[in-house]
């Protein structure tokens, strides 16, 4: 047999699954941290593993938690959850004309489109390719995202005190990870920057929670600002 | 803890929705360039904010403790172009070496 072949259980990968696979891997590993963090903020294992099954997109499971760690109320946590996932919305837009899928799979197709299934598939020229990619990466990272959840929830669970393990400082890590690769433009960092000091002078004024959502009605309109001055 | 589950299915199910938008509404309603600019900087300026809550904020008052010396380790790790796992390892080991030390 040839070895390009197709064979039944040892179909060579293409380049767009090799990329979606070895996402999953590497984002799907980092489910760890959430699960741990979520436990510490006082989540209970399956409700950990609820938002990585069901919410499925990192930054608003982690805005969710971050919210309630910091002894946030729950509408606060869930509007900055939502705001968060605003710009999935975006990707959906630039899917929906790259794929083309038919109605019955847009449901589907909905729950898995984050940051890395979009970027697996806009990062490949040939349509299949395009669709190999959403699809390797989308129900990878989920799997793999699911999965380690419930490890880290469970080994959260198992560590107890989250301050003697230094998960609070995990949590800072965590948010600052997800922050850092943003800042790569000066209008991205000048908002980033306004945030963070909205948020600092609000925390004494305002109930828990609510300095986040200030700071995201902040972003918005400076980010509009930047659009007007610069289209 | 009810209550938990109730908004936290709701956030899921929104979502979801939200996702789900993008598919369902007319393109020329979400694919405009002021659209891409307020959604990417909205996540920035929230995971800012986010950062800020998890390092300084307790209730409702800042303080400076361990959490302080995660930050400034991950701000490292990340220069050093670590992986993301290592980032919040390395967090979660400054904040826990920082409160031996009594920070």
């Amino acid at each position: 047999m040839r070895p390009d072949a197709p064979a039944r259980w040892g179909r060579r990968m293409t380049p767009a699954e090799r990329m979606g696979a070895s996402i999953a891997v590497a984002v799907g590993l980092y489910g760890v941290s959430f699960g741990a963090l979520a436990v510490a903020a006082g989540l209970d294992v399956w409700q950990a593993v609820a938002l990585s099954a069901l919410m499925f997109t990192g930054g608003s499971q982690f805005a969710f938690i971050g919210v309630l760690g910091g002894g946030g109320t729950l509408p606060a946590a869930v509007t900055a959850a939502s705001l968060l996932g605003v710009r999935n919305a975006v990707y959906a837009v630039q899917l929906n004309a790259l794929l083309r899928p038919p109605a019955r799979l847009r449901p589907l197709q909905a729950h898995l489109t984050i940051d890395e299934s979009t970027a697996t598939a806009v990062a490949q020229d040939d349509p299949d390719e395009q669709r190999r990619g959403f699809w390797t990466a989308g129900v990878g990272v989920w799997l793999l995202w699911t999965l380690f959840t419930l490890v880290g929830a469970l080994a959260g669970e198992a560590l107890g005190d989250p301050t003697v393990w230094g998960l609070d400082g995990a949590a800072v890590a965590a948010f600052l990870g997800l922050l850092w690769p943003r800042l790569r433009d000066r209008d991205p960092v000048v908002t980033a920057v306004a945030a963070a000091f909205v948020t600092l002078v609000a925390v004494p004024f305002v109930p828990p929670g609510v300095p986040i959502i200030l700071a995201a009605v902040v972003s918005a309109a400076l980010s509009l600002v930047h659009h007007r001055r610069n289209p | 803890m009810t209550d938990l589950w109730g908004w936290l299915l709701a956030a899921c199910a929104l979502a979801w929705l939200i996702k789900l938008s993008g598919y369902l509404l007319p393109e020329s309603w979400l694919d405009r360039p002021w659209v891409h600019t307020v959604s990417t900087g909205m996540t920035a300026g929230l995971l800012a904010s986010l950062v800020v809550t998890n390092t300084v904020v307790s209730g409702q008052s800042l303080v400076v403790d361990a959490r302080v010396a995660a930050l400034a380790a991950g701000a490292v790790a990340l220069w050093l172009r670590a992986p993301y796992l290592v980032v919040v390892l390395v967090g979660a080991l400054a904040a826990a070496l920082a409160r031996l030390a009594g920070l």
